[in-house]
């Protein structure tokens, strides 16, 4: 681009200096739109109780300290929903690589009648409120008397139809010819699965990994309906139990517990972010 | 090299098929396709029983739920329920509360949707317009809100929102004295507003630039040499070649701002006086307070008009691509 200027450009390379400048300028106000809040986020959990009440808009931390943090790593025992929220995440992403990619070959890959009818109806729900389903779920899980238990959490969230839909979507890519020959060697309709489609999906299952892991960690209102006891709460029912308590109005603790939950997702998201990006542009899909 | 030799087989074995069509193979060919049946249903067979009895079991008791004035106390016996058919959806529409609850949804459809899509796609643009330096930690940070969890990233805009927090402090710099914005009927909603957006920028941020990476820059150098502006360049080029894009980021932002309820539930509780409350939040509100039938209605009411929207939309999206 610049090497089509001439000694006569030195203006248009000038006003497109100017141009860049400017964009840079936009991009950065925007950034810290997004950013600041969880900057200011992180000092503040290094502050007392005090003084985030003497002066609630402050950035900088007068005496920094470690209190809050080893509060919650102590005595409020945040590891322990640590560990609930990855046994959770883990199954439920273990399900929906499972299920899904085993329907997804159905709807991409072998014909039969009902075929339309039945991606139709993984394609609608799709569309579903999260409200629909709520109510009647919880009586049915109280019913099987599920209720406070890891199944509970994880069980409605293993077969999405999203998940499908990403695995079908890229199946329909994988030549028949493949399948054919393999068929042709006499392998049957689980070897081809196994062996041959399976191993070729990487890049949909790695998202479906990505999305279903956030997902899942993110999760907020069914757990906390249906983590009943201490000892089945994930990171966010914690949080958000602890910020209706009797102790919720010391913010500093909360400010610091937000950090703990926030953390580790932003870390992997940071570690992960060429995938995290391509997922969502491949998929259009949070 | 295992396409050049598979090829061949399967080519001699169609051959072989069509040939011997008449008599014995065609009772061996109805019988592979019942084959091919029978394993794909067994394929399907794990996923449709969780989702079978985990979504659709739901939904439609649901639906069923709707005609009838089910209540929490008749889960332990169904039987003393009674028919109500419609009448419930006509109680809906003259319950003021739920009329509130389908403005607010739809303000936040309506100011929420145009608002995210402008900024994402600003953000997109600017971008993509020959940025390389740092583009990857603007995208990363654009991103960052998306990954994170409302009940914490509450906890900040709780903060940030109160009457002496940091956006009333950085009004303060240029002379605005700014509101209590979470407990102000007037400015609740559109604080809240403002927080999905900011929220969910960076999924249409990364959507849109997948899109402009495939708008052809040969385009715009040619548009250049025409003596078109950016701004033209920007009409006349990149939105019509960007539509199918533009138009799934907003089949994918009306599915989920319709169902605006989380932002609500963790910040205002739906106050002050309802000017938050949306319609998933009134259903969840009457599903508390044990009218099932009800909440189905409203619940359904709000899947009949994210349904139709999305009709419509991906109608548009296939007729314009």
């Amino acid at each position: 681009m610049t090497h089509h200027t001439t000694p006569a450009g030195a203006g248009p390379t000038a006003a497109s200096r100017r141009a860049r400048v400017l964009t840079h300028l936009v991009l950065i106000l925007a950034l810290a739109a997004t950013i600041l809040p969880f900057l200011w986020m992180l000092l503040a959990s290094f502050k007392t109780q005090g003084e985030l009440l003497r002066d609630p808009s402050g950035w900088l931390p007068t005496s920094p300290t470690w209190n809050n943090y080893a509060t919650w790593l102590g005595q409020l025992r945040i590891g322990h929903y640590f560990l609930n929220s990855v046994v959770v995440a883990v199954f439920t992403v273990l399900g929906n690589l499972l299920f899904c990619s085993m329907i997804g070959y159905v709807l991409a890959k072998l014909n039969f009648p009902g075929k339309r009818a039945l991606f139709a109806l993984v394609m609608i729900t799709l569309m579903v409120p999260a409200v629909v389903t709520f109510v009647p779920l919880f009586v049915m899980v109280a019913k099987l008397q599920l209720v406070n238990s890891y199944p509970a959490l994880i069980l409605p969230y293993i077969a999405s139809p999203l998940g499908v839909f990403l695995m079908r979507q890229f199946m329909l890519g994988i030549p028949d010819s493949l399948l054919e020959a393999a068929k042709i060697d006499g392998a049957g309709q689980v070897r081809i699965f196994f062996r041959i489609v399976l191993p070729m999906c990487g890049p949909p299952l790695a998202t479906l990994t990505i999305l279903t892991f956030l997902g899942s960690w993110n999760n907020f209102l069914w757990p906390l309906v249906v983590a009943q006891s201490q000892d089945k709460y994930t990171l966010p029912v914690a949080l958000a139990l602890y910020s209706q308590g009797q102790n919720a109005t010391n913010y500093a603790l909360l400010l610091a517990g937000s950090v703990l939950v926030i953390a580790p997702m932003v870390a992997l998201f940071m570690a992960l972010q060429r995938f995290f990006v391509q997922g969502v542009a491949t998929t259009g899909i949070k | 090299m295992a396409h050049s030799n598979t090829s061949g087989p399967v080519g001699r074995r169609k051959v072989g098929r069509a040939g011997g069509r008449r008599r014995p193979s065609w009772g061996r060919a109805l019988s592979e396709r019942r084959r091919q049946g029978l394993a794909a249903w067994l394929f399907a067979l794990p996923f449709l029983l969780v989702f079978g009895f985990f979504m659709l079991v739901p939904l439609v008791s649901s639906f069923l739920m709707s005609f009838t004035d089910f209540r929490a106390t008749d889960v332990q016996s169904p039987l003393s329920v009674s028919f109500v058919g419609l009448s419930q959806y006509g109680d809906l529409f003259g319950d003021a509360q739920f009329r509130k609850a389908m403005l607010n949804t739809a303000l936040v459809v309506v100011v929420g949707i145009p608002l995210t899509m402008a900024i994402a796609l600003a953000l997109a643009v600017a971008l993509n317009s020959g940025i390389t330096r740092f583009r990857t930690a603007y995208r990363v940070g654009f991103y960052t809100p998306v990954v994170t969890s409302i009940v914490a990233v509450a906890v900040v805009w709780r903060f940030i929102l109160q009457p002496d927090g940091l956006l009333n402090t950085m009004l303060g710099w240029v002379g605005i004295s700014g509101p209590d914005w979470l407990h102000s009927t007037t400015w609740a909603l559109p604080s809240l507003i403002g927080m999905t957006a900011w929220r969910n920028m960076g999924t249409l941020m990364v959507i849109f630039l997948a899109g402009l990476q495939n708008v052809p820059p040969e385009l715009h150098e040619a548009a250049t040499m025409d003596g078109a502006d950016a701004w033209q360049r920007f009409r006349r080029i990149t939105v019509p070649l960007l539509r199918p894009t533009l138009l799934l980021g907003a089949v994918l932002l009306s599915v989920a701002y319709l169902q605006f309820f989380e932002e609500s539930f963790v910040m205002t509780q739906g106050g002050p006086l309802d000017s938050t409350l949306s319609v998933s939040y009134f259903t969840y509100n009457q599903f508390g307070f044990g009218k099932y039938g009800y909440a189905s209605a409203a619940s359904y009411v709000l899947f009949t008009v994210i349904a139709a929207l999305s009709m419509i939309q991906f109608r548009l999206l296939r007729s314009k691509d």
